[in-house]
């Protein structure tokens, strides 16, 4: 069933900007188009400003300054009960006083349908709560609870749909589970989603699109795969999965088009990094690169990978989680650095600790971002 | 069989200490409903069991001047506990969900009648009618301003509580999904909230109706049913206080029980509505 139907086009933040009368400026004006029937996903730390964006959109912030639209019409001053725009609350809040489906016919009522009733059975249906139609949100699993605001949202058809932290009251099991059923949900029904989260791996895997915020700004935005192969920042780059950063020199620029790479030098060995993943034009730069995407062997072995490798590591530490090894190795100028290898079962054991090690990687899985910002940015968080 | 009894108190020693509890807290009620059967006709001793009769329950006003001070006792209790009602829940709205200057003076100066013992409140009250002028006016209306006074105190404290613990999100979910404030009012606040509500004004009527101390120095010639009571008893208390006393209890006995009732009644009629 599509619920979309008649939807009024896509969500549009122009400048928005909110102060709170403390000075605390929660969000920096802030440029965002969502398109309508996207799963968009605002991820970034506490504090980094997506609830007070989700907030404003919602009618629960008033901003100051900027406009919110939804298609043509102007909401950035409108009540929130005027707006088409629905919220699922972090913590749900349910009314402990109406069983669920009072709960869910609460949006319907307040617009004036007569007798919701169809819609609730069938809202009930999609989010598989028929049975708990009767009771009340305090009998109910966490599961549950959650799927009953989703159900209590949905019903309205909002043209836009927030979810401020959907999950995060649930444990891992079922907040795996959920998102799936979220995912599935989204695309039935065809809304506009916009999920405000600080759990990395949640936004990725629902979101056609994320925005990554932090101190009341966008770093980068786009889809998860282009987010994880190619962040712009060092933000982006330890926020959203782990990176390696290494110190290096751009020591020359060759070919053109899609064949473009930048040479650097890392302490001395040189790689090739390509041009579009290239987000610096200094002559300084952090060479990034995935734990999972680096290769080693002990020394002397080849590495299954084009281009100089790094020698002189030493393995200090090595723990097997079960489907990869994580090593720790040390570099020759101090610096560790974190290598997830696959138990494919082809090495028959782990690289014991202390053991020289040769490093490489693939050079298209490289980036390299600008020296000026800092290594340990983003990774405050957990 | 002594140690056997023994060790069954001593498994049972918490079921036992709440019967003892229980019992001490109960016994009272058991004798006043005791004695509301008891026919005081023949003897002077009117606080020992004579004989059983019905007449006390048959004739309950009979004792001159007993049901003419319940009336006044019960229509103060009923305008103290609305307007006490009133100003308590709106001042609890107030101070719970609005941040203004003054709050915390505010939230001290509605404590403090409920420190103030009560003899002194009393004669201040006295003392303030009779300086504006009503010393000769003192009755019911006296009585009545003065319980409304001490009960607002009370209502305040017992909404407030229910309302902090209220989750101010509901609110805002409410006006999420369409409600105006008023609607948000009406069906959020106003049905999370009503339990303390209907708490505050049981408890302001039984504080109302109970008052002796205050409304003894403010009542003039008016006669509450406690007034009544204390009075009769310098000569013997007619069984009839008994019966009313009985009547009393079993009234807030059928408040309670109802209330339980109707909470589980509701709970399962739902169930099985749908």
């Amino acid at each position: 069933m599509s619920l979309a139907d008649g939807a009024r086009g896509d969500l549009k933040l122009t400048g928005l900007h909110k102060r709170y009368p403390n000075g605390f400026v929660a969000v920096e004006s802030l440029d965002l188009v969502i398109p309508q029937g996207s799963f968009f996903a605002l991820l970034g730390p506490s504090g980094c400003g997506k609830t007070t964006t989700l907030r404003m959109v919602a009618g629960l912030e008033e901003a100051t300054k900027g406009s919110i639209h939804i298609g043509d019409e102007d909401i950035t001053y409108a009540k929130p009960y005027k707006r088409p725009v629905n919220t699922v609350f972090q913590n749900y809040a349910l009314f402990p006083h109406l069983t669920i489906a009072e709960n869910v016919a609460f949006g319907p009522k307040r617009r004036g349908a007569k007798d919701p009733t169809d819609q609730v059975k069938e809202i009930l249906a999609l989010t598989e709560l028929t049975e708990q139609a009767a009771k009340k949100p305090a009998q109910l699993s966490g599961g549950q609870q959650q799927r009953v605001a989703l159900a209590r949202a949905l019903i309205n058809r909002p043209d836009v749909l927030l979810l401020d932290e959907p999950l995060g009251a649930l444990d891992l099991k079922l907040r795996r589970a959920m998102q799936v059923e979220l995912k599935r949900i989204q695309e039935e029904v065809g809304l506009t989603f916009v999920h405000v989260t600080h759990d990395q791996e949640e936004a990725m895997t629902m979101a056609d699109t994320v925005a990554v915020m932090n101190k009341g700004r966008i770093e980068q935005m786009g889809a998860p795969y282009d987010l994880y192969t190619n962040p712009q920042t060092t933000f982006v780059a330890n926020f959203l999965g782990r990176s390696n950063l290494i110190k290096a020199k751009v020591v020359g620029r060759e070919g053109t088009g899609d064949d473009a790479v930048v040479k650097v030098d890392m302490h001395g060995t040189v790689a090739t990094i390509k041009a579009s993943k290239v987000h610096t034009s200094s002559d300084e730069g952090w060479v990034g690169i995935r734990p999972e995407k680096v290769l080693i062997q002990p020394e002397g072995q080849s590495i299954d990978a084009p281009g100089a490798a790094l020698s002189g590591a030493v393995v200090v530490d090595a723990s097997y989680i079960g489907v990869s090894t994580d090593y720790t190795l040390r570099m020759p100028w101090g610096q560790e650095i974190t290598c997830f290898e696959q138990n494919t079962g082809r090495r028959g054991g782990l690289i014991p600790v202390g053991t020289k090690v040769d490093v490489s990687w693939r050079p298209e899985f490289a980036f390299l971002l600008d020296s000026a910002q800092d290594v340990e940015a983003g990774l405050e968080e957990d | 069989m002594i140690t056997r009894v023994g060790s069954w108190i001593g498994k049972h020693l918490m079921l036992t200490l709440g019967i003892l509890v229980l019992l001490y807290m109960y016994i009272p009620n058991f004798i006043v409903a005791l004695m509301s059967f008891n026919d005081s006709s023949q003897s002077r001793n009117l606080y020992q069991f004579q004989s059983f009769t019905w007449d006390n329950w048959l004739n309950p006003c009979e004792p001159q001047g007993m049901c003419e001070s319940l009336r006044v006792s019960i229509s103060i209790g009923l305008l103290a506990t609305l307007v006490a009602t009133i100003i308590g829940t709106l001042a609890a709205f107030a101070l719970v969900r609005h941040r203004f200057e003054g709050r915390s003076t505010m939230n001290l100066v509605l404590f403090l009648p409920m420190a103030t013992p009560e003899i002194v409140m009393g004669s201040s009250l006295l003392a303030l009618f009779v300086a504006a002028g009503f010393g000769g006016q003192l009755g019911f209306w006296t009585v009545l301003i003065a319980h409304i006074m001490f009960c607002i105190s009370f209502v305040v404290v017992t909404v407030r509580s229910r309302l902090a613990g209220l989750d101010s999100n509901l609110e805002k979910a409410a006006s999420d999904l369409y409600a105006n404030e008023w609607q948000t009012f009406w069906r959020i606040t106003f049905p999370l909230v009503f339990p303390g509500i209907l708490s505050a004004a049981l408890l302001a009527f039984s504080l109302s109706f109970d008052d002796f101390i205050i409304t003894n120095l403010n009542s003039g010639t008016t006669v509450t049913f406690p007034m009544f009571v204390w009075g009769a008893a310098q000569r013997g208390v007619p069984m009839q206080v008994n019966v009313i006393g009985t009547l009393m209890f079993l009234l807030a006995l059928g408040i309670v029980i109802g209330g339980e009732l109707l909470s589980r009644r509701r709970a399962r009629g739902k169930a099985a509505a749908l």
